[in-house]
This record gives structure tokens, C-alpha cells and sequence, in this order.
């Protein structure tokens, strides 16, 4: 019979139904899958007892795909199809790859129709035809999902695969293409600090700030956390995507080619010296000295002795690399190195005992590197999975998702004014106070936008509500209180209070419902793009807007207090009003802008007159004891 | 009679509760629904509940609902090993007939 695992209370499974989830780290070097099995998270072997599958995937000619260990054992000898550290080229056009002379890989440029990128997604040719990094990662992709449901014993619901903080949208989505192209259904993307916090269980930890620290093979990523009431916020994330193990590996590699004198290796040799260069990497770790030999294709032999000193002083300029990203992230959270009451060590590549002493100093405290430092993304990935894929009880639930697109109110003039900013933390609460346009106004009409567009117009409408009931009261005196709160599920909840009153509407959306991420990339690229437009078209409106209300309220005041004006005085209003109105036709905001300023000057002293008279109606026939002076 | 545990699923058991940081012990019991008539179930416990009936097997507390009891009467959970998956696995003597792969049974 099916073997069981044992569920949390009230959550067995129904027979059959299991919900099998994993939290894949696809990484640059090395990709994991993990689980939460019997309540704990694990990562999964495979059959040798291996948790590690070596990122490398190898094309033969007779067209079948190998991935991992023995793809990696062949890298020396069949470079050019055995590809490693594809991560790197993920949603990356040619230009954004680099270097690419030091690659063994014939690449392949390939032209995109989308204006934005106008390069699309750079392709390897091999020996099996032209790949692009998304194929390729799915091969990765496909083992892991194999192993996993081995081990598991049935079909997996789905995934959480992390990605590195600094990941823009189109390696985002790579990274899901590749996911579906392996057939796996990604329950979401995550960022890799947020895994490894998660891993650690830092929400249960003692509140405060926390830095994550995480130098993978491939990237280097710092995040810094804070810790409050179980729930943790991102306060800053900076990095390096180009900065890794990998260029560790790379300066001992060139000291090898500087130590023996030698030019531009072939490719089957270089493959060869960077995989020893790796390998004394490793070893330094636990020695302080490592020997590197090698014969070459050339006959050449090479016997040098490297000692942790002479590794230290090679890469010392890589660990000062990481420390600038990390300065950065901290002024960004307004945060000082005291501030910060936990480092979390994440990547391999933080076992380089001279990694640990820098940032241990710079920190002014030891790193936490209790948790397997390969593993610890995967295993916080598989605790989100598990959570995501409904084996946890709601209490549990802790979403770290950000609102992906603005949320704000439609204001007077179709402009849209932003509540929640785009990339807030969930969940979230904002308040904004706004006030009634006309006098005697009762019911004010509310319209949630989402978007980052100036214009209601250009952007989505979520909903529409009223608040009625609101007292009477001259425009601008009202008091009313808008309050956007977004739970952990995602459910967006506008209340709005006339705070003199009290009376109150509500109403509930689900903002990202219907919105692919394709369709929030486009709005955004939409923003960006006309973002120009949007403040003239702003600035516009919010003339127009005022202009109306000017002349609204000039009109009626000349109309109830005619007796206070000299003819000539009223000739002069009533042509700058005018004036106004033919300036409202014209589409500069500074024409409107000046003939608004005129109308203004030309009424001061009406205005003047009717303050006047209305202070002595109000003080006629009571007596000085009858006023209250507040 | 009741209900128990090989020694191997009670140091599992025990394993996986000390790795979670709560709980009181094992809670096994049978849901009508699936393919075949009855499930199985099985969770963390955290409280007992008024009618449980309790079994000691190697220093781990199971904990039965009266009404399920009749349908694992005699039952003994082991921990085993196929191939790169592992878990549970009931040996339950009511059982009569039961799906494919054994997870709905009928007595």
C-alpha cells in the first residue's frame, strides 16, 4: 500500500490527493529540491544519496540529455556541449552576458519583436541543435522533479523555486517558463534571502533586524530583514548578479595560468583547469595549503602548491566587492551595523573561512552558519510550499508577497492617487484623509485604481463604491478618512469614515485577480514609458480641476453679493473669468496656471468686502459675553 | 488489543515530533471518503480530546477516537523504505478489500 506521512492536526490528506509539494533552488552551480515530510522540511537525495544535482547539462549527438554529475564529468572533455552555470544566461540578451570570449559555448543571438528588448533571449548552439537557457534549465528542472516524486511517491501539485532577489521580470519568467516546460506547476517564485530566513526560522525568532548574507555560485544577494509580531518585512535587498563562487574560482584559475605561463588555453583544457581551480577552492576551506596538478592537452604538466594565504590575498578584492552592496543595503533601510541583531550565512560559498572572518568583522559578530549553507534556500523554499500547497493550518500562514502593482482612490479630475505603493510588503494597512469638493456635499463617490499610471483612465479599475450620509458642509471641510488594508491572502479592503460623523462605507477586492504576470510587466513598461506624458497630463487635470472650482465659486459669490461690487470692479472679474475659460481651452497647464493667479488677484478685494460683511451679520445683535473665544 | 507501533514507526514518530518542537503525541483514525470506503488518518496531536482512548507503543501516545477504533482494531503502523520514498504503512487485520494501492479500505 501508498506509504504515509503523518499531516498536522485536521489536515490528512484524502486518499489520493496528497499534496506534494517542493521547493526547488535552481541554482547557478548547484540545484536542490526539498520537502516538508512528517512536519519537517528535508531535502531530497537521489539514489547515491547525493542532495546536490551539479547545474550542468550535457547534449550528445545521439540526442539524449545528461544532467548533473556525469554531465559535469564530461565538461573537460566535450566543453562546448556540456553547459554549466546557465542560470547566467536566463532572460539575458547577448550584450548582457559579458564577456563571453572566456566561454566555451557558441552562442546564438536571437532577434525579439518586443520593442523593449529588442534582443531577445541569447541561445547555445550544440551538438543537438540551437538551446535556450529556458530548455536547458528544464532539463535541470525535469531531474529534480523525477527524484522528487520517486521519493514521495506521487504526483507532485506543484513547486516553489527560488530566484535571486535581484532577478528583473524577464529572468523572473524564464525561470517559470522553464518550470512549466519540465511539466511542473509553480506554486510561486521566491526570493532566495526569503527562503533562507525562512529556513532558519526567523520568524520565530526574537524580533529585529536581521541581514542575510547569501554568495552562491553565481550571484551574491543581501537582504536585510525586520522581525516584527512573527511577520518579517524586507527593509533593503542590494547585490551583485555577476558576483559568485564562480569568480573565485576564476582568480584562482588565472593564477594558475599567470603561475605556468599560459595563453588562452583550449577550450577542453580550460574546462579542466577551472574544475581543479574549484576543487582547490573546496579544499582550502579545511587546509591551509592545496596542491593543483594536471596534465594538458599540450603535454604541459602542472604541479603548484596554493596556500590559504596566497587564496586570501587573490580574492580579497571579490570579498570587498560584496561589502559595498551590503553598505548600500543598510543605508537604504536607514540602518546602522549595530542595528542589525543576526547575519545569516547562505551559499556555499560562504564556507570560505575568509568570507565568514569579513563579514564576521564587519558586522562586529559571528555569522549564524548552523544550517547547511547549500541547502538552507531549499529547505525554506519547501516550508513555503508546503504552506502555499495547504498542508499548514492558516495560523501558520506567512505570506511575504508584495503588492505588484499601485493601489490607489480616483480623485477629482481623473487623476489617481496612489495608497499602497507598488512593492509594498503583505500584509499592509494605509490611511489617507480626503475631503469634499463641493459645498453641501453628501455622498462622495469612491473608485479603486491599481496601476502606475497618473491617469485613472490608464490605469485598471478594481471596484467602485459610495459613502453616503456624509453632513452637509462648505467644500473642503468634510474629514474623510480612506483606509487601504491588504491581508495576507491578498484581499484588498477600502473603508472610508467621515471622521465628524462617523458614518463609514467598505467594500473587498482581490487585486491581482485576472492579472498574468505578462499583463503587470506591460503596465509597468506602460509607466515607465509615459511617465513624461503622465506628469504633464497630471499637472493638466490638477489645473483644470482648480481653475473650475475657482470659477464655480467666484460665479456664485458675484451672483449672492452684486451689491458689493463697483460696476468697473465686476467688469474686471468677469473678464478675467472669461480670460480663464479661454485659457482652460488651450492645453498648457502654465497658461491656466497664470490666468487662474489673475482671477485670484483680480477678487481680493470683493472677497475682502464680502469677509467683511459676513463677520458683522454674524456679530449684529450679540452682545460681546455671547461670543465664545476659542 | 487497541492499536500500536513497531519499535522502527515509534522512533520515527518520536524523531519527527521532537524535530517539530510540539506536540503530545500521534492521532490515528479513519475518515469515510475515497475510493473504497474508509481512509486513514494520520497526524500530529496536540490535545487530547474528552473520548480518545490512548495506546502506549515504545514510549509514543496514540491516540484513538472511540468510533474509529472498531476499524483499526488490532492495527500496527510500521516505518518502511521503497525505493527512494519512505513513510507509514498500516497492517490492519479488519481490512477486506481495499483500492489499488491500499489507501481506502473496506472491512
Amino acid at each position: 500500500m501508498a506509504l504515509l506521512q503523518i499531516s498536522e492536526p485536521g489536515l490528512s490528506t484524502a486518499p489520493h490527493q496528497h499534496r506534494l509539494a517542493v521547493g526547488i533552488d535552481l541554482g547557478t552551480t548547484n540545484s536542490l529540491v526539498a520537502t516538508v515530510r512528517n512536519g519537517i522540511s528535508v531535502v531530497l537525495n537521489d539514489e547515491h544519496g547525493r542532495a546536490m544535482l551539479p547545474s550542468v547539462v550535457r547534449y550528445t549527438a545521439d540526442g539524449s540529455v545528461v544532467v548533473g554529475e556525469s554531465a559535469q564529468a564530461a565538461q573537460s572533455d566535450d566543453p562546448g556541449n556540456t553547459i554549466v552555470s546557465v542560470k547566467r544566461f536566463m532572460g539575458r540578451g547577448l550584450s548582457d552576458v559579458g564577456d563571453i570570449s572566456r566561454l566555451p559555448y557558441r552562442f546564438v543571438e536571437t532577434l525579439s519583436t518586443d520593442p523593449v528588448r529588442p534582443h531577445g533571449m541569447v541561445q547555445l548552439r550544440t551538438i543537438a541543435g540551437v538551446k535556450s537557457p529556458v530548455e536547458i534549465s528544464a532539463e535541470i528542472l525535469k531531474v529534480l522533479r523525477a527524484r522528487a516524486e520517486a521519493s514521495l511517491g506521487g504526483e507532485l501539485v506543484g513547486a516553489v523555486i527560488t530566484v535571486p532577489a535581484y532577478f528583473d521580470d524577464a529572468q523572473r519568467q524564464a525561470t517559470k517558463d522553464a518550470a512549466q516546460l519540465a511539466g511542473i506547476n509553480v506554486l510561486r517564485l521566491l526570493n532566495e534571502p526569503t527562503a533562507a530566513a525562512i529556513a532558519y526560522g526567523l520568524d520565530n525568532a526574537s524580533e529585529g533586524v536581521y541581514a542575510v548574507y547569501d554568495l552562491g555560485g553565481g550571484t551574491f544577494d543581501i537582504s536585510i530583514l525586520r522581525l516584527s509580531r512573527g511577520v518579517f518585512e524586507v527593509l533593503a535587498a542590494n547585490g551583485d548578479s555577476a558576483l559568485g563562487g564562480d569568480d573565485f574560482d576564476q582568480r584562482i584559475y588565472c593564477w594558475i595560468l599567470e603561475k605556468n605561463q599560459l595563453f588562452a588555453p583550449e577550450a577542453r583544457d580550460a574546462r579542466l583547469l577551472l574544475t581543479l581551480a574549484r576543487t582547490a577552492k573546496e579544499q582550502l576551506t579545511e587546509h591551509n595549503e592545496t596542491h593543483i596538478t594536471a596534465v594538458l592537452s599540450t603535454g604541459v604538466l602542472i604541479d603548484n602548491v596554493l596556500t590559504q594565504a596566497e587564496f586570501e590575498a587573490m580574492s580579497h578584492n571579490l570579498i570587498q566587492r560584496t561589502l559595498q552592496p551590503l553598505r548600500r543595503a543598510l543605508r537604504d533601510a536607514k540602518l546602522s551595523v549595530e542595528d542589525v541583531k543576526g547575519v545569516v550565512m547562505v551559499g556555499g560559498a560562504t564556507r570560505m573561512p575568509q568570507v565568514q572572518h569579513a563579514v564576521g568583522e564587519f558586522f562586529g559578530q559571528t555569522p549564524l552558519t548552523n544550517l547547511d549553507p547549500d541547502k538552507v534556500v531549499a529547505l525554506g523554499a519547501a516550508i513555503q510550499a508546503n504552506l502555499l500547497a495547504g498542508n499548514q493550518s492558516r495560523d501558520d500562514w506567512l505570506l511575504l508577497d508584495v503588492i505588484p502593482l499601485s493601489l490607489g482612490l480616483e480623485t477629482v479630475g481623473g487623476l489617481a492617487e496612489k495608497i499602497i505603493p507598488r512593492n509594498s510588503t503583505i500584509p499592509t494597512a494605509r490611511a489617507q484623509e480626503f475631503t469634499t469638493y463641493k459645498d453641501g456635499q453628501t455622498a462622495m463617490s469612491l473608485h479603486v485604481v491599481q496601476g502606475e499610471r497618473e491617469l485613472v483612465k490608464d490605469c485598471r479599475s478594481l471596484a467602485r463604491f459610495e459613502l453616503r450620509g456624509i453632513p452637509p458642509m462648505v467644500a473642503g471641510a468634510a474629514r474623510i478618512r480612506v483606509t487601504f488594508q491588504v491581508d495576507a491572502d491578498g484581499l484588498l479592503n477600502v473603508a472610508a469614515r467621515e471622521m465628524t460623523s462617523g458614518v463609514e462605507a467598505a467594500i473587498v477586492v482581490k487585486p491581482s485577480y485576472g492579472l498574468s504576470d505578462s499583463e503587470i510587466t506591460r503596465m509597468l513598461q506602460d509607466s515607465n514609458q509615459h511617465a513624461k506624458d503622465d506628469m504633464q497630463a497630471r499637472a493638466m487635470r490638477e489645473q483644470e480641476t482648480e481653475a473650475n472650482q475657482l470659477l464655480e465659486a467666484v460665479q456664485h459669490a458675484v451672483e449672492e453679493d452684486k451689491a458689493l461690487l463697483e460696476p468697473a470692479q465686476r467688469e474686471h472679474i468677469e473678464t478675467q473669468m472669461t480670460a480663464l475659460r479661454a485659457a482652460l481651452q488651450s492645453a498648457d497647464h502654465l497658461i491656466i496656471k497664470r490666468a487662474i493667479t489673475a482671477l485670484n488677484e483680480a477678487t481680493v478685494s470683493f472677497a475682502q468686502a464680502r469677509m467683511d460683511k459676513s463677520v458683522t451679520r454674524a456679530l449684529s445683535g450679540k452682545k460681546l459675553s455671547d461670543l465664545e473665544f476659542k | 488489543m487497541g492499536v500500536s507501533l513497531s519499535e522502527a514507526a515509534a522512533k520515527h514518530v518520536q524523531n519527527f515530533i521532537a524535530k517539530r518542537g510540539h506536540g503530545i503525541g500521534l492521532r490515528i483514525g479513519v475518515r469515510t471518503s475515497g475510493c473504497s470506503g474508509m481512509a486513514y488518518k494520520l497526524e500530529f496531536a496536540d490535545v487530547f480530546d474528552e473520548d480518545d482512548l490512548q495506546f502506549d507503543s515504545f514510549g509514543v501516545k496514540v491516540l484513538v477516537d472511540p468510533k474509529s477504533l472498531p476499524y483499526i482494531e488490532g492495527m500496527e503502523l510500521d516505518y518502511t523504505r521503497e525505493g527512494l520514498n519512505e513513510g507509514f504503512k498500516f497492517n490492519n487485520p479488519n481490512v477486506k478489500d481495499a483500492c489499488g494501492c491500499g489507501e481506502s479500505f473496506q472491512v
